[in-house]
């Protein structure tokens, strides 16, 4: 009997968890509950040990719960809960229905370059950052393929339906504005697609076996796994029916071995015996250290150390991390210092060393303000999100993009907070203002800001000109957003490196009674 | 027929003819019309009710909203929902009066009534968090996104000085009547936003009007878009740090709202409401200079409502 309910409970859970995610990075309205893009998300390995790792806290326990389900199951995050071993494997089927890649065959384990690419970028991690992980961490690849190719073109589809059932006087669906992501990182998402596409299309799971850190931090993990799938010596005819469905291509059919390491959980070998002769059962007893055990120890070992070694803060030292210094208080037109992070991202350093550029932040983002870097963090922290004040600014009550954090790089905050997170400070040029230029009134920077850190003073007969008080500034963005002038706004936000808290708004009681007042006229 | 379906088919002509499409369609939808009307009255001031409340007393007064509405009337009720604030903050117009502006008017005839504001912070938070738009939708009204720029259509703005064209919202031109319905509040760069001022959210850029003499423009966009009906909602005023305030510590309970199909007259009068003369407003005295309503008050028929 082929046995077809663990195969086919895989497509589903995995085709779930697909929609799910994409779901969170497609919710280009904010109609979703963060709980459910919470749970979307908790299992994401790279993602959740980042929280744990930054935030310490309990909740981002997802990674364990993988690495618990990877002992007990093997690698059954790479084929179910992984968006991109989902978006391959239907690259696969694709290629399999269309008769281009029918067989796949046995291939030796790239053992060497499995682990090579593993420590570097882990040695990678310790000494530069977190720039390598989020290029190669397959959540993050999935994420900014979805934001930065899927979502525009959805975004673009919805404004064509909305334009469509507006002509006949509908206004059910509305547009959305399009904030496409610079050319370098469209150009990026786009590689990969391209790249993971082709290998998928042709070679089945190649990325996740050789490349991915995930997969190959997992692969440690399924070796020591209680459930393993195993040939039936006795029932096999050496078909090889199992092999060629085999998209991990680690079924060794002339040695009646499959390589568990390399197995990503499919379970299409099972279904694929027409002897029923592949077996998934315990197998506590059987451990014996395969022909790659010592080197896997070793790069167990190397991996530890340069752990270790990054959260020493060694690794600063050895890559030159510049520390741009804090100069005075600007006097050159918008001569910004820092760029601005995002509320709850605690500083800029915290950002960069927690943020695997995912996107989910920059979709989740209701006014488009948090857009994916270019060079603003550096050349490290390349796609990480960062305010752009002169496409929006920060809404005052909105907190989306800390709720939705898988990482921990923006902590979740509660509107109190962010009210009071100051994440930059305001600078006004009064040379370039159209208050003193034209000798008009303006006051659009003093409209726009939430506390009144702009508020408008007399200037001259019956106009007024803004006066800036930086420590109730929260650095939302909204006078920078607002200024009319060109190509030098005459007032805007410097970036903190680190967020601090401003000072509570300034609420004096009104002297009123006019409850009783009668007609003035 | 339709008013698209008789522009598009009566006046496919030519481009010249295109050009001239605004000036033809402001006629019917937004020049202020005060012939057939069986009132005597200029303007409506009505004190001590709810807002609502006073709606009703007030437009009775001007003989209903059968007076502005016929059967089959297309409407834009336009409040102003800038912010993402609540209605205790008075920053936006008050739902209540909202609804019950949208209620009288599908209760006088109308077809469609529509709902919309170019809002400054993120629109789908404004409209939820000021009540409006559920107060809007439960008495039958239709929200409109104003944040979309392929909504917006360019139109010349002939009486203007410094506003000689701007991009105006397709339902300000489309439809048979516009019932603007703005709160009274201060602002830091127009003194105050009443009516007129409320005028600036359905235009697309309004960066222009900044950058080349605010209250001008503001004057200037009233030769064009001159709605039938004026609702000033005065019930809590946001006092200082308008337009989007800080706290409700800003706000005082006022109780007023005013009614009047001349847009001058009724910021005149909210600016007295407000503590300020109506010539310290740039825009009101501008507007009042260049005829296009009138700021005096002692040459007006007011009606006095107290509740």
């Amino acid at each position: 009997m082929r046995n077809r309910y663990i195969k086919n409970a895989r497509v589903i859970i995995s085709l779930a968890f697909l929609l799910a995610i994409s779901f969170a990075f497609l919710d280009i309205k904010n109609e979703l509950p963060i709980i459910f893009i919470d749970i979307a998300t908790y299992l994401q390995f790279i993602p959740s040990l980042t929280q744990f790792v930054t935030t310490l806290s309990l909740a981002a326990l997802g990674f364990a719960v993988v690495i618990l389900l990877t002992l007990a199951f093997g690698r059954v995050y790479c084929s179910s809960i992984c968006p991109l071993g989902t978006l391959q494997d239907i690259f696969s089927f694709i290629s399999r229905k269309l008769k281009k890649r029918k067989k796949y065959k046995y291939a030796k384990p790239k053992i060497k370059l499995r682990y090579a690419v593993l420590v570097s970028v882990i040695v990678l991690f310790a000494l530069g950052g977190i720039f390598f992980i989020s290029l190669l961490d397959p959540f993050s690849i999935y994420g900014r393929l979805t934001a930065n190719i899927v979502r525009p073109l959805y975004t673009v589809l919805n404004n064509m339906m909305a334009k469509g059932l507006e002509a006949i006087e509908l206004y059910i669906l509305y547009p959305k504005a399009l904030a496409a992501a610079g050319l370098s990182i469209l150009l990026l998402s786009f590689a990969f697609l391209v790249l993971i596409g082709w290998l998928s299309f042709w070679h089945g799971r190649i990325y996740c076996n050789t490349v991915c850190p995930v997969g190959t931090v997992l692969g440690l993990f399924s070796k020591l796994s209680i459930y393993k799938l195993g040939i039936d010596k006795d029932a096999c005819t050496n078909c090889g029916e199992c092999s060629i469905v085999c998209k991990a291509r680690c079924i060794d059919i002339k040695g009646k071995r499959i390589d568990f390491s390399r197995c990503v959980g499919c379970f299409d070998c099972i279904v694929s015996c027409p002897e029923a002769g592949i077996r998934y059962k315990a197998n506590i007893f059987k451990h014996g250290i395969s022909e790659s055990g010592l080197l896997q120890r070793r790069v167990m070992i190397t991996a530890g150390v340069a752990s270790l070694l990054s959260y020493t803060g060694l690794g600063k030292l050895a890559w030159g991390t510049k520390l741009i210094e804090a100069s005075k208080p600007t006097t050159i037109p918008e001569e910004k210092n820092f760029p601005v992070s995002p509320p709850g991202s605690i500083s800029i350093e915290h950002m960069k060393s927690a943020c695997t550029a995912c996107h989910l932040c920059v979709s989740a983002c209701p006014t488009n303000v948090l857009q994916p870097s270019t060079l603003e963090y550096g050349a490290l922290g390349f796609m990480q999100p960062v305010m752009d004040n002169t496409l929006n600014y920060c809404n005052y009550e909105c907190t989306r993009c800390g709720d939705v954090c898988p990482t921990g790089a923006i902590v979740p905050l509660s509107v109190d907070q962010k009210k009071l997170t100051q994440i930059g400070k305001v600078h006004f040029i009064k040379e370039s203002c159209v208050v003193y230029t034209d000798d008009t009134a303006c006051g659009s920077c003093s409209e726009h800001c939430p506390t009144q850190a702009v508020h408008m003073v007399p200037y001259k007969e019956g106009i007024t000109i803004p006066e800036v008080d930086e420590s109730i500034c929260i650095g939302c963005g909204a006078c920078e957003y607002a200024c009319p002038t060109r190509p030098f706004r005459a007032i805007y936000v410097d970036g903190n490196y680190i967020h601090v808290m401003a000072e509570p708004p300034k609420i004096e009681k009104l002297e009123t009674d006019s409850a009783k007042e009668e007609f003035p006229f | 027929m339709k008013r698209r379906d008789f522009l598009t088919k009566g006046l496919g002509a030519g481009i010249a003819a295109g050009a001239l499409l605004p000036l033809a369609r402001i006629k019917r939808s937004m020049a202020s019309n005060t012939g057939d009307k069986n009132t005597s009255y200029d303007l409506v001031a009505v004190k001590g009710g709810e807002p609502d409340v006073m709606f009703d007393r007030g437009i009775a007064a001007l003989g209903g909203m059968s007076q502005f509405i016929k059967p089959g009337y297309k409407v834009v009720v336009k409040p102003n929902i800038g912010w993402d604030s609540g209605p205790e903050r008075a920053a936006n117009t008050n739902p209540n009066l909202i609804g019950r502006i949208v209620q009288q008017s599908i209760e006088a005839g109308a077809k469609d009534v529509y709902v919309f504001d170019h809002t400054c912070d993120e629109w789908t938070r404004c409209y939820k968090n000021s009540g409006i738009e559920k107060a809007a939708k439960d008495a039958g009204g239709k929200l409109v996104p104003g944040n979309t720029h392929s909504y917006y259509r360019e139109v010349g703005i002939p009486g203007g000085k410094r506003l000689k064209q701007t991009m105006v919202h397709e339902l300000m031109l489309d439809s048979d009547l516009v019932i603007n319905a703005p709160i009274l509040k201060s602002h830091s760069g127009a003194t105050l936003t009443i009516a007129m001022k409320n005028l600036m959210g359905v235009v697309w850029d309004r960066r222009y009007w900044h950058r080349n003499n605010l209250h001008q423009c503001i004057a200037d966009f009233t030769t064009f878009c001159k709605p039938q009906l004026n609702v000033i909602d005065a019930y809590n005023v946001m006092m200082r740090n308008g337009p989007r305030g800080v706290s409700t510590a800003d706000v005082a309970k006022k109780n007023f709202l005013i009614i009047s199909p001349d847009i001058v007259a009724a910021d005149a009068a909210a600016a007295k409401i407000f503590g300020m003369d109506p010539t310290e407003v740039g825009y009101i005295k501008i507007a009042d200079e260049m005829g296009i309503g009138k700021m005096d008050l002692n040459q007006l028929s007011i009606n006095r409502i107290n509740i």
